[in-house]
C-alpha cells in the first residue's frame, strides 16, 4: 500500500515537468488502452496524432515500433535503452521502474514505420534510408510519393537507382496525372520484377458483369462470349444466377425440403410419402404441388435459353483510365515471353540443383555396384552418418565456417571407414551373393539407424550453413537460387571431376577398371581384388558421408535422412547404367528434370510429382533394362 | 517311375496342418469367447495376425526360395487386399450407419441420396463429399471379395510382365519391385486417389451385420479363417514346388538362361508364380486388416516388405515350414520387445532398453544369419533330417563364375 | 519428494513392472498411456508420457485420489496406428486401466476410437486436431479449428494486411481438414478463388525451393502474401531454412504455424525466422505464476532445466485436473458418472485462465499469437479471451447444421436441421 502511495506521489511529481509537451501528455492519456493494446485497423488516426506533438512524439513512435516501449504501474510510458529508462514524454531518466514492455505485433509495427518513414528518406544515415526505402516498397501511399519527391537526390548511387524505380511504382499506382502513370509504365515496360507486375496487375483486375446494353462509362476490358473455352455456358448461368437474372434452378435437397414440407396424411401431390425414394415419384409429386401452385414453378431450361439470348457479359477494368490499362496491357504483354522464359530458367536451375543432390547422393552407391555388383542398403546410413558429423563438429567447434571445413574430411573419414569395416565383416563373405549382401546391408542399416536414434534422439538436430553460404543468388525476381545448393551443384562437379581423374589417370583406377572388367584376369595380373573392392567401398561410402554433409545443409538432419535418398539414389543409378560414372550423371540429370518439370504442372501437390516420377522410371526401366547408358563388354554380362 | 502320394513326398505338410489344428484349439479353449478366457482377446488378435503374416511369407517363399526373386513390394499386395476387403466393411458399415439415421426423415431417401450420405460419411473427415470412381463396386461384399485377388493378381501380371518380358533379373528386379512399392504408397498417400490419403481406411474390425457377435468371438472367428487360409495354401503351396512344376521354378533359380535353352518358357513360369503369390499374400492381407482395425498408406511403405524379407530369411527360404516359423518368431519377439514389456538390462553404467535397443540387436542377428546360416532357422531341421547340401568335389560353380572352383569362392 | 525414490518409480513404470507402494490405503486407480515412445512420433509423445507420470506423482504427493493412490500403467504403441488400437485394447480389458490419455496424431486417434466405444473407455486426447469429430468416450483437450486456425487466419487479415494466402501442409487429414475449413472460411470473408494457393507435400519434405518460388511469385497481385503452415515435424526445418535463404522476411511474406512450437524450433537456427508467427493455447513464455510453476516443476521432474514446454503438455495438464476433478465430484472412477460428472469441471490453465469442458467434449481455450524470437521463445503478442471449441465448423456447409451434447441430447453428431442424431457412434 505504501509502495502505491510512493508511486502515486512520484507520478504526481513527474506530471509537473511533463507539460513540456503536453499536446503529447494528452494524446498518452486517453489512447492509454489502444498504445497497450494496438490494432493496425484502427491505430493509424492515433499513430498520426502522436506523430503531430513534435520530435518527442517521433521518437515514442520509433521506440514503440522498436519495442522499446514501456509501460510503468503508474501509466507513464518509458523508453526503455539498455539498463536504463527515460520518460517518453519529458525525456528524464526514470530510475527503479519495472515498465511492463509493450509488444505491438507486425502490423502496427508497419504502420507506425509507415508514418515515420517520409522523415527517414533523407536520414544522413545510409541505414536508415535504405529501411526507409524498404518500407515505403512494401506498403507506398500516396504521402510516400510526395516524399520521395520533394527529398534532396539521394548520393549514393544504388539506393538513388532504388529510389527512382520506387518512385515509377508508386507514380503507376497514385499520380494524379494519367499521363504521368502512363509515362511510367512504358518507361518500366519489358521489366519481370515482381513489383512491376504488382503495380500492373491490380491496375488490370476485372470484374465480370452481365447487362443487356453496354455498360455506359466504364473502362470495358472485353466483351465474353458465352460457350467459349474461358467463359462456359455454367459460368454464364452461374453469373446470371447470382445477379439475380434467373431463378436458380431446383436442387435435389430443395425439392426434398419442398416436398417433406406439404404432406398431409402421408401423402404429398397425391403421391404416398413411402413411394418418394424414387427420384421419378418425386418430380410427380412436385409437378403436382407446382400446378396446384403451393409451391412457386422452378426455373425452366426455356427462361436459363431466352435470357442466355437477350444478355451480353462484359469485363471491366476497376481502373476507369483507359490510357493506363492500355499502357499497362501493353507492358505486360512485352514481358510476357520473358517472364515464361525466365521462369523457364529458374525451374532448370531447382532441376539442376535437385540433380546435383542425387548426383551426389549416388555417386558412391554407384561406384560400388558398378565395380562390385554390391547393392548397399546401409549407403543411406552412410549419408546419415556424415550429416551428423558435420553436426557433432559444429557443436565442437563453433565458428561455421572452421566447422565445415573440418567435418568435409571427418565426415570422408568416419564413412570411410565405416564403410571398409562394413566390407571387412560382412560384404567379402557374401561374394557372388548379390541379393543376401542386399539383405544384409539392410540389417546394418536399420541398426545404424536406430542406433543414431539412441546416440542423436528422434529431434531434428541443427545443422547451419555459414553466414557466407547463407541467401541466394538472385538475377531478378522470378530467377535467383540459393548459394547453399549452387555450393552443392559445385560440390558434385568437384566429385564428379575427382572422380574421373582417380579412374582415369591413376593406379588404383587402372586396377579399379581391370577388377570391374573382369576381376579372374586382373587377379592374374598380379592385382589384388580384395583390396581393390575394399578401397572401391571405402571410397564410395566416403563420397556418401559428404554427401551428408551437403544435404545436412540444406535440409533436416534426422536418422531417417538417408532413408529419404536411398531408393531415389537407387533409381539414378539404375536409370542412368550401371558402372559408368556420365550414366549416374545422366541417372540423376532426367530424375531430377523430370522431378521438377511434373511438379510444374501440377504445384499444389508435391506427393503427385513424386508419385509420377516413380512410376516412370518403372516403365522406362521395362524398355531400357540396362539404363541410359548400358554397360558394354563382357562386364555386362556379369 | 510310379509317383509317390503327395502326402509322402511331403510329410512336413501332415506335421504343419497337425500343429495348426493343435494350436487353434487351443487358443479357442483358451479364449474369452469359448472357453477359460486365459488368453484375452487382444492376444487372440495378435495370434490371428501372425497367422497371416505367416501366409504372407509363405507366398513370399514361392517367390524368393523358390523362383529367386528377391521381390521387395510384397507387402503392396497384401496392403492391397487389405484395402479391397476394407472398401467393403467401411461401406457396408457406414450404409448401415446412414440408412438409420435418415429413415428418421419424412421422406426417404432416394438411393442417390444414400449414395451422397455414405460418401460424406467416409470422405467427410478428409475433406472430400463425392464417392471416387474406385469406389464403385464397394457396397458388394462379393464383387469386394473378387477383387481382394484381381487386383493385386491383376497389378502382378502386369508388372510381372513387363519386367520379365525386358529380362529385368537380380538386384535390378529387386529394386524395380521396391520401386513399385513405393510408388503405390505415395499415391495412395495422396487424398486424390480416393482412399482417404494418410487416414486410410479404420474402424474395419466393426463387421457390418455382425453387430451383435462382439470383438471377443469375431475374434477367434478369424484366427480360425487365418488359420484355415493358411493350411490350405501350405498344402498348395507344397503341392507347386513339389511337383514337375516345382522342379522348373528350382532350375530357373538356379540357372535362368539354361532352362530357356532346354526349351521352357520362362517367362510363363515366374509370371504363373509371382501372380499367385500375389493372390496369396492378398487374401492373407484381407484376413490381416480387419483385425488389425485400420490399414493406411504406410503399410506399403517399402521397409514392410523388406520386414517380410528378414522373416523369412530368418526363418530359412526355401523351406516352407521354415518361413512360417520365421516370421511368426520375428513378428512375435518383435511385438513383444518393442511393446515395453520385455525386462531392462541393468548394465554398469547404463541401462539397455529394449524398446530402443531392440532394432539393433534385430538388425544385427539378421546379418549374422546372413552370413553363418543363410538356411536359417529351417537348417536346424535340415540338419536334424539330414538334408545336407551336395558335394561338389570341387567343381566349378557354372558360366556365371568363370573357371572359379567352389574352394576359391569360398575363400 | 525424494528425487531418487521417484526416478525408481518412473523407471519401474516405464518398464511395465508397476507395482510400488504408496502411502495411501486401497486399490490403486490406474491410468493408462498410450503414447508412441519409439517411431517417429516418439519425440513428440515421450515428452506427453513424462508430462503424465509428473501428474500422476504430484497427485500422489497430494494424497492420491478418493484415498485410492494412482497408478500409471504405460505401453508403446511404436508409432504403428494398428498397434494404437491393439494396446488400447490390452489397456481397458487386460490392464482394466480407469482412463487412458494418449495419442498425437489424428489417424491414431481415429484407430484407437472404435476400440474406446466398444469397450466404454475413456481417453483424454491432447493435440490440437481437425474437428469434425465429438465421441462420448474421448475429451478433446487440445484445440478445434475454431480455436486455432481460424483465429489465427483473423489475425493474418486484421492485424498483417494478409490478403493472398498460400496454405502449406503435410499430406494428411489434418492439414487437409484445416485447410478445407479455412478455405470455406476465406471464401465466406470474401477472398476470391484465385488468391488462396494450397500445396500438400509428402512427410519429411526436403526439397523446397520450388514451394518457396511459388509463394514468392504470389505477389506478384500486389496484394499482401501470407502463409498458414500445418506443414508438420521435421519438414518445416528445410522449409524455413528455404525461406531464409531466398530472404522471405516476416515483414514482407509472414508465416503462421500451426504445429511448430518451442519443440520443433529447438532443431533449428531461429536467427532468420524472427517474426514469423505461431498459434496455441499455450506459450512457455506465458507471464503468469502459474506457469512459472509448472515449468519449475516439469524442469524438477525431468533433471534438465533445458527441456522446454508446449500446447500438447499443457492440454495434457488441464485434462489431467479435469478429470479428477470429475472423479471428485462423481465419487467413482466408473466411465459413464465421470462423463457426465466432467461436463461444467472448471480448472485452472497456465495462461492465467480457466478451462471448462463443454457439453461436446471440448475445452473452452483462448488463443495466444506469438512472434518467434531469437532465442527460440516465442513473444506473445495477442491472447484473446477463453473460446469455446466447437467440435462441428460452422464453416462447412455439411458440418455447420451439426452439434454435440452428449449429458443433453446423449448424441456427438446431432442434426439442429432435422433435430434428430445422425449417429451415436463416431466416424472412423
Amino acid at each position: 500500500m505504501t509502495c502505491r502511495l510512493i508511486a502515486l506521489l512520484l507520478s504526481l511529481f513527474l506530471v509537473l515537468p511533463a507539460a513540456a509537451n503536453p499536446a503529447l501528455e494528452a494524446v498518452i492519456a486517453d489512447h492509454l488502452d489502444q498504445i497497450e493494446r494496438p490494432s493496425r485497423r484502427t491505430v493509424e488516426p492515433l499513430v498520426a496524432q502522436i506523430a503531430a506533438t513534435g520530435p518527442e512524439g517521433l521518437g515514442l513512435l520509433s521506440a514503440w515500433a522498436g519495442r522499446a516501449l514501456g509501460v510503468t504501474e503508474t501509466g507513464r510510458l518509458v523508453i526503455v535503452a539498455g539498463d536504463g529508462a527515460t520518460d517518453a514524454v519529458t525525456g528524464q531518466a526514470v530510475r527503479g521502474a519495472d515498465p511492463k514492455m509493450l509488444r505491438p505485433n507486425a502490423g502496427v509495427r508497419g504502420v507506425i514505420e509507415s508514418a515515420l518513414v517520409a522523415g527517414e528518406v533523407s536520414s544522413p544515415d545510409r541505414a536508415r534510408r535504405a529501411a526507409a526505402l524498404a518500407s515505403i516498397a512494401r506498403d507506398g501511399t500516396p504521402e510516400h510519393l510526395a516524399a520521395l519527391r520533394a527529398a534532396a537526390p539521394d548520393p549514393d548511387p544504388a539506393l538513388a537507382a532504388r529510389r527512382a524505380r520506387i518512385e515509377k511504382l508508386l507514380a503507376i499506382r497514385f499520380d494524379a496525372d494519367p499521363a504521368a502513370r502512363v509515362a511510367a509504365i512504358q518507361d518500366m515496360a519489358g521489366d519481370v520484377g515482381l513489383d512491376f507486375r504488382a503495380a500492373l496487375n491490380p491496375l488490370l483486375a476485372t470484374r465480370r458483369v452481365a447487362s443487356t446494353e453496354e455498360p455506359q462509362g466504364a473502362n470495358i476490358a472485353g466483351e465474353l462470349r458465352v460457350g467459349s473455352a474461358d467463359f462456359p455456358r455454367e459460368a454464364a448461368v452461374a453469373l446470371l444466377t447470382a445477379q439475380g437474372l434467373i431463378q436458380p434452378r431446383l436442387t435435389a435437397a430443395d425439392q426434398r425440403n419442398a416436398l417433406a414440407a406439404h404432406i398431409v396424411d402421408g401423402r404429398v401431390g397425391g403421391v404416398s410419402a413411402a413411394e418418394l425414394s424414387d427420384p421419378q415419384a418425386r418430380d410427380r409429386a412436385y409437378e403436382a404441388l407446382e400446378g396446384a401452385g403451393t409451391v412457386p414453378p422452378a426455373a425452366t431450361e426455356a427462361e436459363t435459353e431466352a435470357a442466355l439470348a437477350d444478355i451480353r457479359f462484359f469485363d471491366i477494368f476497376a481502373e476507369p483510365e483507359a490510357a493506363v490499362t492500355d499502357a499497362a496491357r501493353a507492358a505486360q504483354r512485352g514481358a510476357e515471353w520473358r517472364l515464361v522464359a525466365m521462369k523457364g530458367i529458374d525451374l532448370g536451375l531447382d532441376a539442376l540443383s535437385l540433380a546435383s543432390i542425387y548426383f551426389l547422393a549416388a555417386i558412391g552407391l554407384a561406384i560400388t555396384f558398378g565395380v562390385m555388383r554390391v547393392i548397399n542398403m546401409a549407403h543411406g546410413e552412410f549419408i546419415m552418418m556424415g550429416a551428423y558429423t558435420g553436426y557433432v563438429a559444429q557443436t565442437v567447434i563453433a565458428d561455421r565456417t572452421l566447422s565445415l571445413v573440418a567435418a568435409l574430411p571427418l565426415a570422408f573419414a568416419v564413412t570411410f571407414a565405416a564403410g571398409v569395416v562394413l566390407y571387412r565383416l560382412v560384404i567379402r563373405h557374401l561374394a557372388h551373393r548379390p541379393l543376401e549382401t542386399l539383405l544384409a546391408t539392410f540389417g546394418v542399416s536399420i541398426a545404424l539407424q536406430q542406433l543414431a536414434k539412441n546416440i542423436f534422439g528422434t529431434q531434428a538436430r541443427p545443422l547451419t550453413a555459414p553466414a557466407w553460404l547463407e541467401g541466394a543468388i538472385t538475377l531478378n525476381d522470378v530467377v535467383s537460387i540459393s548459394t547453399i545448393r549452387v555450393a552443392i551443384f559445385g560440390l558434385a562437379l568437384l566429385f564428379l571431376g575427382l572422380f574421373l581423374i582417380i579412374m582415369k589417370r591413376t593406379r588404383l583406377g587402372l586396377e579399379v577398371r581391370a577388377v570391374t572388367q573382369n576381376p579372374g584376369m586382373a587377379a592374374s595380373m598380379g592385382i589384388n581384388p580384395d583390396r581393390i573392392a575394399m578401397l572401391t567401398f571405402g571410397l564410395g561410402s566416403g563420397i556418401a558421408g559428404i554427401a551428408g554433409v551437403a544435404i545436412g545443409l540444406f535440409a533436416q538432419v534426422t536418422s531417417e535422412l538417408g532413408q529419404q535418398y536411398i531408393v531415389q539414389s537407387f533409381m539414378t543409378v539404375v536409370v542412368g547404367g550401371v558402372g559408368n560414372i556420365w550414366g549416374t550423371l545422366a541417372g540423376a540429370g532426367l530424375i531430377g528434370v523430370l522431378s521438377k518439370v511434373i511438379e510444374s504442372f501440377n504445384p499444389s501437390n508435391t506427393l503427385a510429382a513424386q508419385t509420377f516420377m516413380i512410376l516412370f522410371i518403372v516403365i522406362f526401366i521395362q524398355f531400357r533394362p540396362r539404363g541410359i547408358i548400358p554397360q558394354r563388354g563382357r562386364a555386362a554380362e556379369a | 517311375m510310379t509317383r509317390q502320394p503327395f502326402i509322402l513326398r511331403n510329410p512336413s505338410a501332415l506335421v504343419v496342418l497337425a500343429l495348426l489344428a493343435a494350436f487353434t484349439l487351443a487358443v479357442t479353449l483358451m479364449s474369452a469367447a469359448y472357453g477359460s478366457g486365459v488368453i484375452p482377446t487382444s492376444t487372440v488378435k495378435v495370434l490371428g495376425k501372425t497367422l497371416c503374416l505367416a501366409l504372407a511369407a509363405l507366398a513370399m517363399d514361392l517367390v524368393w526360395g523358390y523362383l529367386g526373386i528377391l521381390s521387395l513390394g510384397q507387402m503392396a499386395f497384401f496392403a492391397l487386399g487389405g484395402y479391397m476387403i476394407g472398401q467393403w466393411l467401411m461401406y457396408a458399415r457406414t450404409e448401415a450407419i446412414v440408412a438409420a439415421s435418415l429413415s428418421g426423415n419424412p421422406i426417404p431417401p432416394t438411393a442417390q441420396e444414400l449414395r451422397e450420405a455414405v460418401a460424406n460419411q467416409i470422405f467427410g473427415v478428409v475433406g472430400s463429399a463425392d464417392l471416387p470412381l474406385v469406389w464403385s463396386f464397394a457396397h458388394s461384399l462379393t464383387a469386394q471379395l473378387v477383387l481382394v485377388v484381381v487386383v493385386p493378381g491383376l497389378l502382378a501380371l502386369v508388372f510381372g510382365w513387363l519386367a520379365f518380358r525386358s529380362r529385368v533379373n537380380g538386384v535390378y528386379l529387386s529394386i524395380l519391385t521396391q520401386a513399385m512399392t513405393l510408388a503405390l504408397a505415395l499415391w495412395l498417400f495422396q487424398n486424390d486417389s480416393g482412399f482417404r490419403g494418410n487416414n486410410g481406411l479404420s474402424g474395419l474390425q466393426n463387421i457390418p451385420g455382425l453387430d451383435g457377435v462382439g470383438q471377443a468371438r469375431l475374434s477367434i472367428w478369424f484366427l480360425w479363417a487365418s488359420a484355415a487360409a493358411l493350411a490350405l495354401f501350405y498344402v498348395l503351396a507344397a503341392w507347386v514346388v513339389g511337383g514337375k512344376f516345382g522342379s522348373v521354378i528350382r532350375a530357373i533359380r538356379d540357372d535362368e538362361t539354361r532352362v530357356r535353352f532346354l526349351g521352357y518358357p520362362v517367362e510363363g513360369f515366374k509370371l504363373a508364380v509371382f501372380t499367385l503369390a500375389a493372390m496369396i499374400t492378398a487374401i492373407a492381407g484381407a484376413l490381416y486388416y480387419p483385425q488389425a482395425g485400420i490399414i493406411n498408406p504406410a503399410e506399403l511403405m517399402p521397409i514392410a516388405s523388406i520386414y517380410l524379407a528378414v522373416w523369412v530369411a530368418i526363418g530359412g527360404r526355401g523351406r516352407l515350414y521354415g518361413v512360417m516359423i520365421g516370421a511368426i518368431v520375428v513378428s512375435l519377439l518383435s511385438s513383444w520387445f518393442t511393446g515395453g514389456r520385455a525386462p531392462s538390462i541393468h548394465l554398469p553404467g547404463y541401462t539397455v532398453n529394449w524398446v530402443d535397443w531392440w532394432q539393433v540387436a534385430l538388425g544385427l542377428c539378421f546379418v549374422l544369419v546372413t552370413l553363418f546360416a543363410p538356411k536359417g532357422i529351417a537348417g536346424i531341421f535340415d540338419r536334424l533330417a539330414g538334408i545336407l547340401p551336395p558335394r561338389r568335389h570341387g567343381r566349378d560353380l557354372g558360366p556365371d563364375q568363370g573357371a572359379l572352383q567352389e574352394q576359391e569362392a569360398k575363400a | 519428494m525424494n528425487r531418487t525414490i521417484s526416478a525408481a518409480a518412473v523407471l519401474a513404470i516405464s518398464t511395465g513392472l508397476a507395482g510400488i507402494a504408496w502411502a495411501q490405503e486401497g486399490e490403486p486407480i490406474k491410468i493408462g498411456v498410450l503414447h508412441s515412445l519409439s517411431g517417429t512420433m516418439a519425440i513428440s509423445e515421450t515428452t506427453l508420457k513424462d508430462t503424465v507420470l509428473m501428474m500422476v506423482e504430484r497427485q500422489n504427493a497430494k494424497g492420491g485420489l478418493l484415498g485410492r493412490p494412482l497408478e500409471a500403467v504405460v505401453v508403446d504403441p511404436a508409432s504403428d496406428w494398428p498397434l494404437f488400437a491393439e494396446k488400447a485394447r490390452e489397456l481397458l480389458t487386460v490392464s482394466e486401466v480407469d482412463v487412458i490419455f494418449g495419442a498425437w496424431t489424428s489417424v491414431s486417434r481415429k484407430s484407437v476410437l472404435p476400440v474406446l466405444e466398444e469397450l466404454n473407455g475413456l481417453m483424454f486426447y491432447p493435440v490440437q486436431y481437425e474437428g469434425e469429430e465429438s465421441s462420448k468416450n474421448v475429451i478433446y483437450t487440445g484445440a478445434a479449428p475454431n480455436q486455432q486456425a481460424i483465429p489465427a487466419v483473423d489475425y493474418m487479415m486484421e492485424e498483417l494486411g494478409v490478403e493472398k494466402w498460400a496454405l502449406l501442409g503435410t499430406d494428411y487429414v489434418y492439414p487437409r481438414t484445416t485447410n478445407n475449413i479455412l478455405d470455406a472460411y476465406l471464401k465466406d470473408k470474401g477472398v476470391a478463388v484465385a488468391d488462396i494457393f494450397v500445396n500438400y507435400t509428402p512427410f519429411g519434405h526436403s526439397d523446397w525451393s520450388k514451394i518457396v518460388a511459388d509463394v514468392v511469385a504470389l505477389g506478384a497481385d500486389g496484394k499482401k502474401v501470407g502463409v498458414v503452415s500445418t506443414i508438420n515435424g521435421d519438414a518445416n526445418v528445410g522449409f524455413y531454412k528455404e525461406l531464409a535463404a531466398a530472404g522471405v522476411s516476416a515483414e514482407d511474406i509472414p508465416v503462421i504455424a500451426f504445429s511448430v512450437g518451442e519443440e520443433e524450433l529447438s532443431g533449428l537456427d531461429t536467427t532468420n525466422l524472427v517474426g514469423h508467427l505461431a498459434a496455441w493455447n499455450y506459450f512457455q513464455s506465458a507471464d503468469t505464476p502459474e506457469n512459472a510453476a509448472f515449468i519449475e516443476e516439469w524442469h524438477k521432474f525431468i533433471g534438465d532445466d533445458k527441456r522446454v514446454t508446449n500446447d500438447p503438455m499443457e492440454a495434457t495438464m488441464i485434462g489431467f485436473s479435469a478429470w479428477v476433478a470429475a472423479v471428485e465430484k462423481a465419487g467413482t472412477t466408473d466411465v459413464d458418472p465421470v462423463l457426465d460428472a466432467i461436463v461444467g469441471v472448471e480448472v485452472p490453465n497456465l495462461t492465467g485462465g480457466t478451462a471448462t469442458v463443454l457439453p461436446n467434449h471440448h475445452l473452452t481455450k483462448p488463443v495466444l499469437i506469438g512472434e518467434i524470437r531469437a532465442d527460440g521463445q516465442f513473444d506473445i503478442v495477442s491472447q484473446t479471451e477463453p473460446v469455446p471449441g466447437d467440435a462441428w465448423t460452422d464453416y462447412l456447409p455439411e458440418s455447420a447444421v451439426l452439434d454435440a451434447d452428449w449429458p443433453g441430447k446423449q448424441c456427438g453428431m446431432f442434426n439442429t436441421q432435422t433435430t434428430s442424431c445422425v449417429q451415436v457412434q463416431s466416424n472412423y
